[in-house]
């Protein structure tokens, strides 16, 4: 035996043999890898999805209350009664007016994030943006409602500067109004705007980081105002960052049942109606029913996006 | 009348001065270039051109009118930037078409003339790709197409050719005269590379520490510096201290020999050291010690090689010594 196959021996060790194996076949190192996370992925998340989707095709028995493993659509007719249907628009409505509200919001903080914000003010945003989403999202709500109440401290502010009536002016408005902004449909708008924001912000500021400068500067030496600019050249680029984010506030306002049970008026969200149904009435189809809903909304709604050339620029 | 005109114009970053009291005056149709090493001040005076900077104090005009107080939408100037800048989400035709769009031009009249644009940059119908499908050489002819199609009363280029490979850059600015002659365009082009600037600009302004060290023709430039920095930074002059310079010529002031001027003879004012030599392929680069300053010599491949070690006498023409002034 020669002195090289001595050295090569030496460190013959289980893991040693082990590491030369996965050397020798990288394959079955890809299949060790992934094996975890597509077990996971597969059984767990996306079977109990099928799952939800096969109980969604079941109907309730009314009068035993039992469920009739047979297949029907007659759950998804259900949805389209006045009732139900109601329910549906007015979760998506909320969900819309909340994306929107947030995209105008966060576009000029992302904005001031990505192109002015330098060093210790940079920190002090992050912070700003991070921080809420470290508290518990209950307290957050029920610090809300303190501040909407009619004893809350949003009525006492304005009534020490006699705009009181505004307040009561606004509540007096149909829909949106009511007796006080903590059981008004907008102050549920007001904490889902609130509570979603940082979803909004932290990726339009993603994308309008990766937005050169110097692509806003050809934009003004070619001839473009600033308002042009915007038009062309900045919205489209920060689009993909908009319809990320809206992807959360949206499809994120569409589930939550426990914003519009603490603040808002006593009409139902689709998070309500599947907790409802699934728990108190036992109707597992139908709560499967409402809660495919919001799934099919999202895939239309990235397919439009996708169509209206919203990731072009990814 | 000048198409760019600098009256003691200073742009200062707080502390740092990054351009420093310059005037300059560029005439209508000129290939000007602005060189120096970078920090030296010639991108932010290109920027103050385009009205991407506001000078700190002194006054630009741009074809006689006062621009200080122009934002960059309303100066006849178009810039081709040095990342390109291109727009990502527009294919290739709506680049260039931008600015006539932005002009309110119809469709079809924008694309047409977008297209005859990419033709005299030869990118005849390639108007429907993307940006990230061209190489850097399209893009940069895109990208130039894109300030032309607008006729502009100046172009700035700065540094257009940094990103390209060797031979790209060399095609490139072969076709960049061309261009600039053919349309007639006054062309500011700012560049680090002093083989550039000498080769393409009618005039080169050479830039240092946000001021303007010398400005002149390109042969000016490289044969009669003014000063020891334009000596060594464009093309490597041999620089001779003042001592040196009173002994040989009686007037106390630096002076500069290019080194393909120096010659290696048996009788000569010099006496120097060889210290090395290195074989470039046309030339033989010769590296001497006179008296402590270090000098090059380049050698015609015909001429008798010295070796190292061994003591020459170095001689050139009458005229071949420029001398500077001192300082900077």
């Amino acid at each position: 035996m020669s002195a090289a196959t001595d050295t090569l021996t030496a460190r013959d060790g289980v893991s040693t043999r082990l590491s030369d194996t996965l050397w020798r076949r990288p394959k079955l190192l890809l299949v060790l890898l992934l094996l975890p996370p597509v077990l996971w992925l597969g059984i767990i998340y996306l079977g109990s999805l099928f799952a939800l989707l096969l109980q969604s095709f079941f109907s309730i028995d009314h009068f035993s209350g039992l469920i009739n493993y047979e297949f029907t659509l007659r759950t998804y007719a259900e949805l389209f009664t006045p009732a139900n249907f109601d329910i549906i628009v007015r979760t998506v409505t909320m969900a819309a007016c909340t994306t929107l509200a947030s995209a105008v919001i966060a576009f000029p903080i992302a904005c001031y994030a990505a192109r002015f914000a330098k060093g210790r003010w940079r920190a002090v945003f992050y912070l700003g943006i991070m921080m809420p989403l470290w508290s518990s999202y209950l307290v957050k709500i029920y610090a809300w409602k303190l501040i909407l109440a009619k004893e809350g401290i949003l009525t006492w502010a304005l009534e020490g500067l006699h705009l009181n009536w505004l307040l009561d002016a606004y509540l007096a408005l149909p829909v949106v109004g009511g007796n006080s902004l903590s059981v008004s449909t907008t102050g549920t708008f007001i904490v889902f705007v609130y509570v979603w924001m940082p979803f909004m912000i932290l990726p339009i500021q993603a994308a309008l980081e990766r937005v050169p400068v110097s692509m806003l500067e050809a934009s003004g030496d070619l001839g473009a105002r600033p308002g042009q600019t915007f038009r062309h050249v900045l919205f489209p680029l920060a689009l993909p960052g908009i319809v990320a984010g809206s992807i959360f506030t949206f499809s994120l306002t569409l589930g939550d049942y426990i914003i519009p049970q603490i603040i808002g008026t006593s009409r139902l969200f689709i998070g309500q109606a599947v907790y409802q149904h699934q728990g108190i009435a036992g109707n597992i189809p139908l709560a499967a029913a409402f809660a495919v809903v919001p799934i099919v909304i999202m895939g239309v709604y990235l397919y439009i996006a996708k169509r209206m050339g919203a990731f072009d620029a990814l | 009348m000048s198409a760019v005109s600098f009256d003691h114009v200073s742009r200062h970053f707080g502390e740092v001065k990054a351009v420093d009291g310059v005037s300059l005056d560029i005439p209508e149709g000129e290939f000007f270039a602005m060189l120096g090493p970078s920090g030296s001040g010639k991108t932010t005076c290109l920027r103050l051109i385009a009205g991407f900077e506001r000078p700190t104090s002194g006054r630009i005009s741009i074809f006689g009118e006062q621009v200080a107080d122009l934002p960059p939408y309303k100066r006849h100037v178009n810039t081709v930037f040095q990342d390109y800048a291109l727009f990502p989400h527009l294919n290739v035709i709506d680049n260039v078409a931008y600015g006539l769009m932005i002009a309110g031009q119809g469709r079809k009249a924008r694309h047409a003339a977008a297209e005859q644009a990419l033709e005299m940059v030869r990118l005849g119908g390639y108007g429907t790709r993307k940006p990230s499908e061209l190489s850097g050489g399209q893009r940069q002819r895109v990208a130039l197409a894109r300030a032309l199609v607008n006729k502009p009363r100046v172009l700035l280029l700065d540094e257009p050719l940094g990103a390209l490979d060797l031979k790209l850059r060399e095609q490139m600015q072969e076709e960049l005269k061309g261009l600039q002659r053919q349309l007639g365009i006054t062309f500011v082009f700012v560049t680090h590379d002093q083989g550039e600037a000498l080769s393409m600009a009618d005039r080169v302004a050479v830039f240092n520490e946000g001021r303007i060290i010398q400005v002149g023709a390109p042969e000016d430039i490289y044969f009669r510096p003014e000063v020891p920095f334009v000596a060594d930074f464009v093309g490597s002059s041999n620089v001779l201290p003042a001592p040196l310079v009173a002994r040989l010529t009686g007037t106390e002031s630096p002076a500069a020999i290019r080194p393909e001027r120096v010659r290696l003879a048996g009788e000569g004012p010099l006496k120097a050291v060889v210290t090395g030599l290195s074989f470039l392929g046309l030339s033989t680069r010769v590296t001497l010690d006179v008296e402590g300053t270090r000098m090059t010599a380049l050698l015609p491949q015909d001429a008798a090689r010295p070796t190292v070690g061994e003591t020459v006498a170095l001689a050139w023409a009458e005229g071949d010594l420029h001398l500077m002034r001192g300082g900077a």
